[in-house]
């Protein structure tokens, strides 16, 4: 039955499953490092990856600014906008039940997109490939700017899971996580250091979303319907499990892949399945340490 | 003997009401009264976040206007199939989640949420994005034509009330006092020889056959059963208003339901601006104001906490 399936259609859909699944690694790595650092769900993850989208979109349109600029300044600029937030509505909320922040950063992305939908309307806008054209490799075209997605992501989260795992600074970091007094006592500002954390993940959603302003388009709700998907990452993949983020978020990219190619009307459902299937088989998730999870 | 005055004051206005206040409006509230209160069952009482709690909700109304549009079943039958569908829903959530607490329910029931309305854009008879439309309004019994706001409004008051009724039952059982238990210390309660698990499973398909009540009389009010029901926009919308009425006390997320609807029918004239204030009023709650509005009345007037 799959005589059919030509390797173009095969090849095609397996890059399409890898930048997607680019996409996932990124945000739940940042949704896992806020949560399993500072216990944060955070439901505004996908807001901020929007606005790192139109920060870029912004800063080419009225600043005359490029891509790879952006690149730089957008994620800074969306940080900032996280360590605002932070002060602002989770500070307050830090040492209650973890469902107030959830519910507080749930109500900040009404706001957002709907002052960014007031602001850009609801349609998507376009942005500009900076790399052009792509090489012909046979079986399949590569556009350029897809291939320096996934590998600029794979760094980017390779990088960020040595920084934390590997580095003085993330075993800081750890440590304040589980024994914050004992941190503050070697003289360092752990609430600093939280906040900081906190935004670094949103700099990293709003990386994500300069990464994919050229190939999706740049909308006030183009980070909804992701956010729900990046939750059910991070579940499969064990809350707080960075490694775990990371690789499942690439997995689920491919099966979805695959998925288009085999059962297209399945696509949008493989995700889920997996979740559920993960959730009765791998209950503390598929790559996290079989302790009793909180 | 002051409660009783207040259930008779409360009984006359209910009869009078829909003679002075528009029927849809008072039907369109009594729904999110249930909605809400089925959503406190498991929030308020049980501790559990379900952001899926749409899920029950729209896909309740997908079933009842289904069989009032294509089968012969009475108006009440339709009801109570479709509320006991959706128990048999939450009971099927509450197998794959109840294991893991607090916030991973809540991203948990959120995903299968996500999930349902991916198959119900998928099936066939649910009418794609364009949902089911015309619902008719089935005779009561087979016999009575309720076809009218007014009669209609009776038939929603009479299962809004039994509805509540089943929720005090609930929360004033034995099984409610654990589910309390559960939420203030579950290993506690797990020491003690329960077994939380099956409590959380138990009251999510209590807690899912109501709103799916909810939802099976919102199809015959506005006769529309679309997807917007399923999202997760309304998931948030029932949370917020359990939490502006007041968390954990029996009538909050009643008074808080009545509000959003009276607010959203005011706001829904500012088109974009509406989710912003919705959105600035959520956020001011959590920030400020974590009792709601019963809580806080409750703190300043209610000495004896007795909850």
């Amino acid at each position: 039955m799959f005589d059919h399936i030509s390797i173009q259609l095969l090849a095609g859909q397996l890059l399409i499953g890898l930048i997607n699944g680019s996409f996932y690694a990124m945000l739940s790595l940042g949704l896992a490092i806020i949560f399993g650092l500072i216990h944060v769900v955070n439901f505004a993850h996908g807001a901020q990856y929007m606005l790192g989208a139109f920060v870029a979109l912004l800063l080419l349109n009225v600043l005359g600014i490029p891509y790879w600029g952006a690149l730089f300044i957008a994620p800074v600029i969306v940080g900032a906008f996280g360590l605002l937030m932070e002060r602002t509505i989770l500070r307050p909320l830090r040492g209650l039940d973890p469902l107030y922040s959830l519910l507080a950063t749930f109500a900040s992305v009404l706001i957002i997109e709907g002052l960014m939908r007031l602001e850009f309307g609801s349609s998507g806008l376009p942005y500009r490939s900076p790399m052009p054209g792509g090489i012909n490799l046979g079986f399949m075209f590569l556009p350029w700017y897809r291939g320096w997605v996934v590998v600029f992501s794979l760094a980017v989260c390779l990088g960020t899971w040595l920084l934390i795992e590997k580095t003085k600074l993330g075993a800081y970091l750890r440590a304040a996580n589980e024994r914050p007094e004992i941190v503050e006592s070697f003289g360092i500002n752990v609430p600093r250091m939280m906040s900081l954390t906190y935004a670094f993940g949103v700099g990293l959603a709003g990386l994500g979303g300069v990464l994919a302003a050229p190939i999706y388009q740049v909308s006030p709700s183009m980070g909804s319907n992701l956010m729900i998907v990046i939750f059910a990452v991070v579940v499969i993949g064990g809350m707080g499990s960075i490694l775990g983020a990371i690789l499942t978020g690439y997995l689920i990219g491919i099966v979805e892949g695959l998925t288009k190619v085999f059962y297209p009307e399945g696509s949008n459902l493989a995700i889920f399945v997996i979740m559920i299937l993960a959730l009765i088989l791998r209950p503390n998730g598929l790559f996290s340490a079989p302790e009793k999870s909180r | 003997m002051t409660r009783y005055a207040l259930f008779a004051l409360f009984a006359v206005l209910a009869v009078l009401a829909p003679f002075q206040i528009y029927p849809i409006l008072l039907m369109t509230i009594l729904c999110f009264v249930v909605f809400a209160s089925s959503f406190n069952l498991l929030l308020g009482y049980a501790g559990l976040l379900c952001f899926g709690h749409a899920m029950f909700f729209g896909t309740a109304a997908y079933l009842s206007g289904w069989m009032l549009k294509h089968t012969a079943l009475s108006i009440e039958l339709c009801f109570i199939l479709a509320a006991l569908a959706m128990a048999a829903l939450g009971w099927l959530v509450g197998l794959i989640s109840a294991r893991r607490g607090g916030i991973q329910f809540a991203m948990i029931t959120l995903a299968i949420s996500q999930f349902v309305y991916f198959l119900l854009l998928r099936a066939p008879f649910t009418g794609g994005e364009d949902g089911l439309q015309r619902i008719p309004r089935s005779a009561l019994f087979g016999v009575f034509d309720v076809s009218s706001n007014v009669a209609l409004y009776f038939v929603v008051l009479v299962f809004s009330v039994l509805a509540i009724a089943l929720f005090y039952r609930i929360v004033h059982s034995p099984f409610g006092e654990v589910l309390r238990a559960i939420r203030d210390n579950e290993d506690r309660v797990e020491s003690l020889g329960f077994q939380p698990e099956r409590f959380k499973i138990l009251a999510l398909t209590l807690s899912a056959g109501l709103a799916g009540l909810a939802g099976a009389m919102k199809a015959a009010v506005f006769q529309i059963a679309t997807l917007h029901d399923l999202s997760f926009h309304v998931s948030g919308t029932i949370i917020f208003m359990t939490l502006l009425g007041g968390l954990g006390t029996m009538t909050g997320p009643m008074v808080g339901a009545a509000l959003i609807v009276l607010l959203n029918d005011e706001l829904a004239q500012f088109g974009e601006w509406a989710l912003i204030i919705q959105g600035t009023v959520f956020l001011a709650v959590i920030l400020f104001f974590r009792k709601g509005v019963v809580g806080e009345i409750k703190a300043r007037f209610w000495k004896p906490a007795k909850s």
